[in-house]
């Protein structure tokens, strides 16, 4: 079990429409994350790969707002270009999952019982297994790098993704409203296609922005690990692994990368609860 | 038992013996099942990976073995018997406890664990007891008290959020580096496992604690609740001794939630801190291409994750009949 599904029954819910001032912190930190992400170059000062002229471990000030690193390369131009790959890991691994989980999903709510028992089964037996550890079968089987990373964490949290449509699936095909499109002789892949799917599929879509952050934290995870991006790519994780040999001298290093992971995670969580939260206000 | 005294045990709202031990005993054959498909599929992906493993066993990649060193590479590891022969050999053999052979370290994959286990397990047990330990106290005592709650919510929600090395790093530059009072690495010694185990525990106490604040927040609207003021007790009191035990019986389906934290968290808390344990030895063998070592290992989780399952469900089918009778 993850843990977006373990708090997903957690918070109280209220369907009021209010803006919190840590929701619109969290808003803007994603936007200014995905402005990174899509033109890191106007927003970084420096090259994040170009060894400066004046020196490694620069302490703050003056042309490096936050120093440089051990090669003297600009911390902050890195941490700036570090946006993109970690949105790519969030981004691409859920939709992978989502998608894997959707397609189990239906197949085990829509499928003959034989069907759906062994599908329940096999995602029973894959959920005995931590979602780290299933990453790194992945990885031992085909190999590390930032690509095999994004595609291990998508791997390890597609069950969790089918529960939930089968569960959902199970509810909506029993609905008047697929009843009646049966009734009036609709096609059974229309119905799928036009009734059962959108319906099914929407409390994943409101889980998976939770997932987004999830998946970036269990990508950094593996960078950390030194099984994703490759040096000396500007990525968060990576960078953090790297600083981590210079914390004693250094700590600048390492934390600078720790709070780019840890903001971007909990901006994305916090603005993916709201939206759970309205969601459930809605339907109830 | 008769069907009478069975049929008024069951309306006096007591489990019959029979429904307890038919409960444990479908959950007993759940586990099982689990555990068979987990090493089905281990033994799947071991069976697809042979060819390149006999190679790699005889002198890692790129090397070019002669036919007969490679034959009897294949003949020592079983490689030459028939596909439902040597399905059944790797399940007789993990019957018998033998997770098979590391390919890198030429010693049984089960020793290796063996070796190893201790230092995790002294990890992981004491911080699933300092993690449901916070979770209690956070929730016990924030829940229904403004503005606590919103407080502890706050950094319940932060911790959840913040990965498992992060908390780690920013315990190490708090306690190691700025105020010099506990070792940055190692395994020797209770002041070596305070960090260690401190990162481990945070974030599962933290998800931990918002599932048992709601809980309790519900237990506390309970009419029994408003009985129990108004005999005159106090509400640390209440709270403590009529709504947490109701409350705790919510952790149960959490466990699954714990296990996975702690062994998935051990990989990376034993490689920041540079401790020996399961998870460094998962770590070096998915570097090294270990197959057999990975995949006893994850066969080895899966096992421990069915065995505290199984053993939390049956304590609390046995301390709950609201479980059974429901």
């Amino acid at each position: 079990m993850s843990a977006f599904t373990a708090t997903a029954a957690v918070l109280p819910r209220t369907s009021r429409v209010r803006l919190r001032p840590g929701l619109i912190l969290a808003g803007l930190f994603v936007a200014v994350v995905v402005a990174a992400a899509l033109v890191p170059q106007l927003l970084a000062p420096h090259d994040p790969l170009a060894i400066g002229a004046e020196g490694a471990f620069l302490p703050s000030g003056g042309g490096h707002l936050l120093g440089t690193d051990e090669s003297g390369r600009d911390v902050l131009s890195r941490m700036v270009y570090g946006a993109r790959p970690s949105l790519v890991m969030g981004l691409g691994a859920t939709a992978i999952a989502v998608t894997g989980g959707t397609l189990l999903g239906l197949a085990a709510g829509l499928g003959s019982r034989l069907t759906e028992s062994l599908i329940m089964r096999l995602i029973d037996v894959v959920l005995s297994v931590p979602e780290l550890l299933l990453a790194l079968v992945v990885i031992t089987l085909a190999g590390a790098g930032s690509t095999n990373a994004m595609f291990a964490v998508a791997f390890a949290s597609i069950p969790s993704y089918a529960r939930i449509v089968r569960a959902q699936t199970h509810i909506v095909r029993r609905s008047t409203f697929v009843e009646a499109a049966t009734g009036l002789g609709i096609r059974r892949s229309t119905v799928v296609w036009r009734h059962v799917l959108p319906n099914a599929i929407r409390p994943v879509l409101v889980l998976s922005t939770i997932g987004v952050g999830t998946a970036i934290s269990a990508g950094a995870a593996l960078s950390f690990l030194g099984l994703g991006a490759e040096p000396p790519a500007a990525e968060w994780g990576d960078m953090l692994s790297n600083g981590l040999q210079y914390i004693s001298n250094d700590w600048f290093l390492v934390a600078v990368p720790s709070v780019a992971i840890t903001l971007t995670v909990l901006s994305i969580t916090v603005l993916g609860r709201e939206l759970r939260r309205r969601s459930e206000g809605r339907s109830t | 038992m008769t069907a009478r005294s069975a049929m008024a045990a069951r309306l006096a709202g007591h489990p019959t013996a029979v429904a307890v031990a038919k409960r444990i005993g479908v959950r007993l054959i759940a586990g099982v099942g689990v555990l068979w498909g987990a090493a089905t599929l281990s033994f799947i992906a071991l069976h697809v990976t042979a060819g390149d493993a006999a190679l790699s066993t005889v002198a890692g990649q790129g090397a070019n073995p002669t036919k007969e060193l490679l034959d009897q590479v294949r003949r020592d590891f079983g490689l030459d018997q028939p596909l439902y022969r040597q399905y059944l050999d790797y399940l007789g053999r993990l019957l018998h406890g033998d997770l098979g052979q590391s390919y890198q370290q030429r010693i049984a994959v089960s020793r290796a664990i063996a070796e190893q286990l201790g230092q995790t397990v002294q990890l992981a047990v004491s911080a699933a007891a300092v993690a449901v330990l916070l979770a209690i106290g956070a929730a016990v005592l924030t829940a229904r008290r403004r503005p606590w709650r919103s407080i502890a919510s706050g950094v319940e929600l932060t911790l959840s959020a913040t990965p498992t090395f992060v908390i780690g790093i920013v315990l190490l530059i708090i306690f190691s580096f700025t105020l010099k009072v506990l070792p940055v690495s190692g395994n020797d010694g209770p002041r070596a496992l305070i960090l260690p185990m401190l990162t481990l525990a945070l974030p599962i106490g933290a998800v931990l604690a918002q599932v048992l604040r709601s809980e309790l927040e519900e237990v506390l609207e309970q009419p029994f609740i408003l009985t129990a003021r108004s005999r005159g007790m106090r509400d640390t009191v209440v709270r403590v001794r009529h709504a947490l035990r109701h409350a705790l019986v919510q952790i149960v389906t959490m466990s699954g939630f714990v296990v996975g934290g702690l062994l998935g968290g051990a990989v990376i808390t034993e490689t920041l801190f540079v401790r020996q344990g399961v998870g460094q030895l998962m770590l070096s063998a998915v570097t090294t291409k270990d197959i057999p070592m990975v995949l006893g290992l994850v066969v080895f989780a899966a096992f421990v994750y069915v065995v505290v399952n199984l053993l939390v469900d049956i304590t609390y089918t046995l301390i709950d009949p609201r479980l059974v009778t429901r």
